[in-house]
């Protein structure tokens, strides 16, 4: 009853406009299958907000906090985080995972929390005329398959016509969400589609690499995620599949992905939003946060390519929050400011660039309707000890994305009764 | 000293048979009620509701019905998950399909949808027993996560797979979706146990239940004495599935609100309703209730001890949890082997004579 009594003085607290702190919940997964990516993703997400408090003093004169909740990418513990820590004042939810955003699209709408899904969650939800408090900027899994297929494409002298392609994917609501693009882009180029599902957690791909050593598709692509990755990258050098035609989506392009399989992995490309390299805002993070002795993790995450986007998530949350200080005229802003912050956010390269991350990811603005960004991303090579950046940004087809994007999302506001956010206003 | 029969004089053969026949119990139960009826919603909010008391009123249905199952009539089963997913499946083809179906009405036609899938799968426990069965069972969970994953049939074709329940409501009030409140979901679950426990603890008591236990003791002796091993071990499989079936429902359709069968209703969910009633107590309805707060409640109230109480690191908390979980499951199986309702049962046994145990 004491514990009862507590949380509703909490919820109160949190209910009146007085808030101590700019508070990031970071639903996290340092255990379980997942963990592997998901540990630096959280360090960086967490390193970035620590940092600001150090260096800057926080968001606009008020201190950042980050509420750290463990999910073990498992949706029933989402919910169950989510629950404790939308009391505390949480600002924005960035879930890390496609099955606990699907969970929360409805409860923080109906709760006026933003979710910000980088490069994951609903990928319709970028049409932010019926998803008025989901954002899936800079990119989400539809322009990911757009993006492989047009720089296959071009390597392709502009034809993929008799090829095949063969998609293998987490069985799971992650996994299956490029299919119907990748559908519609078969149709559109002539290539020839096969799906191959993995499940749960991922280690038995014996039956499907067998497959795809009868078949010899001309390129593999991949959506998968956390060891899914490590043993697909195994099986792929086992039957001697080339290298440079597997293409992992951004969740399987990471270094824990492909040094288990040493120098078999050579040659393995993968997306990426967000560049790599030595940003000077390491340095900062070095000296502020990792020598300080407040580093979320042991430090040796630095630079990592989840690391780097975990960083990347984190500052985008921060200049959403600052652009939402700037538009209501108040340091301590509501989740609703913040939702307000997130809709004007305008990232451009000066900006990048003042926050020692240059170039780090596209250029883009969020507008009411277009909760999505542009879609562009790069393609990356393992060379056996680094990735490589191999292309500029690649823009997405978006005469094929924006109409499935339409279609799905106008699906949802019918299900839901949910009615045009954008003309009202 | 207060607890006992003496004084408290039955003159009916009904008032001798009733379920509660010490008085003090009868009370005890009657406040429990009250309290879980008459004050716990005007207390109740978001992080209660959804991170404790759901999950366990859900998880005592399931545990209920595995127990009728396996407990009761003692043949094992691991295909809960697969079950409970059918529940689920069937809610929402109802939903979408009928938008007019009232709330009771969808979940007890999921609850019959179960027992038909689960009568199917109990077939072959006339012909095999024991571990064999459980293998047999374990391919009911796989085929039906399959199935559910395969044909787009069942989530609507829509792009991820996942199923979303819509907004349904009962007397005005949401129940589902995210604008139901918190006591509406805990009262509308609450009523289904209540129910569903009564109607489960008279079953047990009655003809049919002790054909169920007379099967699970001795199936050949049962024969004898003349009980239908069909009879009874497909009655057992349907009364089980149909509350299966019903938790399964709740699940995604109070609890979730969106659902990817695979994660939600995987093997893990059986191992975790078998380990309910293991821990709680084989053959008990109580065993139901106090092994679903001990998989579920335990869990989330270390954690908050953990991380919140003691300032732990999340992931140690994590993997502490297990431990101690695990620890506590060892020490209670070896402390008492028929589980926590056993140790309930004999402390009320001690009670009875206390204060002059000679």
């Amino acid at each position: 009853m004491k514990k009862l009594a507590t949380m509703a003085i909490a919820g109160a607290m949190a209910a009146s406009p007085a808030l101590a702190d700019l508070v990031f919940p970071d639903l996290s997964y340092r255990t379980g299958p997942y963990a592997a990516g998901g540990i630096p993703f959280s360090d960086g997400y967490q390193d970035y907000m620590t940092l600001l408090n150090q260096r800057d003093g926080g968001i606009g004169g008020v201190m950042t906090r980050v509420v750290e909740c463990e999910t073990a990418y498992n949706t029933e513990r989402g919910v169950e985080c989510y629950e404790s820590t939308k009391g505390e004042g949480a600002l924005v939810y960035q879930p890390l995972s496609t099955g606990i955003t699907y969970q929360l699209i409805p409860r923080a709408t109906a709760d006026g929390i933003p979710l910000h899904t980088m490069g994951y969650g609903r990928t319709s939800a970028a049409n932010g005329d019926v998803f008025s408090h989901v954002f899936n900027y800079p990119a989400n899994y539809w322009d990911a398959a757009s993006v492989i297929i047009n720089q296959l494409l071009e390597e392709n002298d502009g034809s993929l016509e008799g090829q095949t392609i063969t998609l293998l994917y987490h069985n799971s609501a992650y996994g299956r969400e490029p299919i119907r693009t990748l559908e519609t882009l078969a149709e559109m180029h002539g290539f020839e589609l096969s799906q191959l599902a993995v499940d749960h957690p991922g280690q038995e791909q014996g039956n499907q690499w067998l497959t795809i050593r009868r078949e010899r598709p001309d390129y593999v692509v991949m959506w998968g995620w956390g060891v899914m990755n490590q043993v697909a990258i195994q099986e792929a050098a086992n039957i001697r599949f080339p290298m440079e035609n597997f293409i992992g989506n951004w969740w399987a392009g990471a270094e824990h992905d492909v040094e288990p399989a040493g120098d078999a992995a050579i040659g393995y490309r993968a997306l990426n939003m967000n560049v790599l390299g030595d940003l000077p805002v390491f340095d900062d993070i070095q000296e502020h946060v990792i020598d300080a002795g407040m580093a979320a993790g042991d430090g040796t995450n630095l630079g990592s390519v989840l690391y780097t986007r975990g960083m990347y998530a984190a500052f985008l949350a921060a200049e959403a929050a600052r652009t939402a200080q700037e538009v209501h005229g108040v340091a301590e802003i509501t989740p609703a400011m913040m939702r307000d912050g997130m809709e004007a956010l305008v990232i451009d390269n000066a900006l990048m660039e003042a926050r020692g991350m240059p170039g780090i990811g596209p250029e883009f603005a969020v507008s009411c309707e277009d909760h999505g960004g542009t879609g562009m991303a790069r393609m990356q090579q393992w060379d056996g000890t680094t990735w490589v950046t191999l292309t500029d940004f690649i823009a997405p087809d978006d005469s094929v994305t924006q109409p499935l994007v339409m279609e799905d999302s106008a699906q949802f506001a019918a299900e839901n009764n949910i009615s045009s956010q954008c003309s009202e206003s | 000293m207060f607890y006992r029969e003496a004084g408290d004089f039955k003159t009916s053969y009904t008032a001798d048979n009733q379920t509660f026949p010490i008085a003090f119990d009868r009370y005890r139960y009657y406040f429990v009620l009250i309290v879980a009826l008459l004050i716990v919603p005007f207390l109740i909010n978001d992080y209660w509701a959804n991170a404790i008391l759901l999950p366990f009123l859900i998880y005592a249905i399931a545990a209920i019905g595995l127990n009728i199952l396996t407990g009761y009539c003692g043949q094992v089963s691991l295909g809960t998950g697969g079950f409970m997913a059918v529940g689920a499946y069937t809610s929402y083809k109802l939903m979408t399909a009928f938008p007019w179906m009232d709330m009771v009405t969808i979940t007890l036609l999921s609850g019959f949808m179960t027992a038909m899938v689960g009568v199917m799968f109990g077939l072959p426990s006339l012909r095999i027993k024991g571990f064999y069965l459980a293998v047999a069972t374990l391919a009911a969970q796989f085929f039906l996560i399959w199935l559910f994953n395969r044909v787009p049939w069942f989530y609507n074709y829509s792009a991820s797979g996942q199923i979303n329940a819509p907004e349904r409501t009962m007397f005005g009030f949401a129940v589902t979706g995210p604008n139901a409140e918190a006591w509406v979901k805990y009262l509308f679950c609450l009523f289904f146990v209540f129910i569903l426990a009564w109607v489960a603890r008279n079953l047990t008591r009655g003809s049919i239940g002790r054909q169920w236990m007379a099967i699970r003791d001795m199936d050949i002796a049962a024969e004898i004495i003349g009980v239908n091993p069909m009879k009874a071990k497909l009655t057992a499989f349907a009364v089980s599935s149909f509350y299966v079936g019903i938790s399964g429902a709740l699940l995604f359709t109070v609890y979730l609100g969106a659902v990817e069968v695979g994660e939600a209703y995987g093997i893990l969910k059986s191992f975790l309703v078998l380990f309910m009633i293991i821990i709680g107590g084989l053959g008990s309805i109580f065993g139901a209730f106090i092994g679903a707060a001990f998989m579920v409640v335990l869990p989330v109230v270390l954690r908050n001890i953990l991380t919140d109480g003691l300032g732990w690191d999340t992931a140690l908390a994590t993997h502490f949890e297990f431990v101690i979980v695990g620890a506590l499951i060892m020490f209670f199986l070896i402390k008492e082997p028929h589980g926590l309702a056993r140790l309930w049962s004999l402390a009320k046994e001690k009670l009875r004579l206390w204060p002059f145990p000679h």
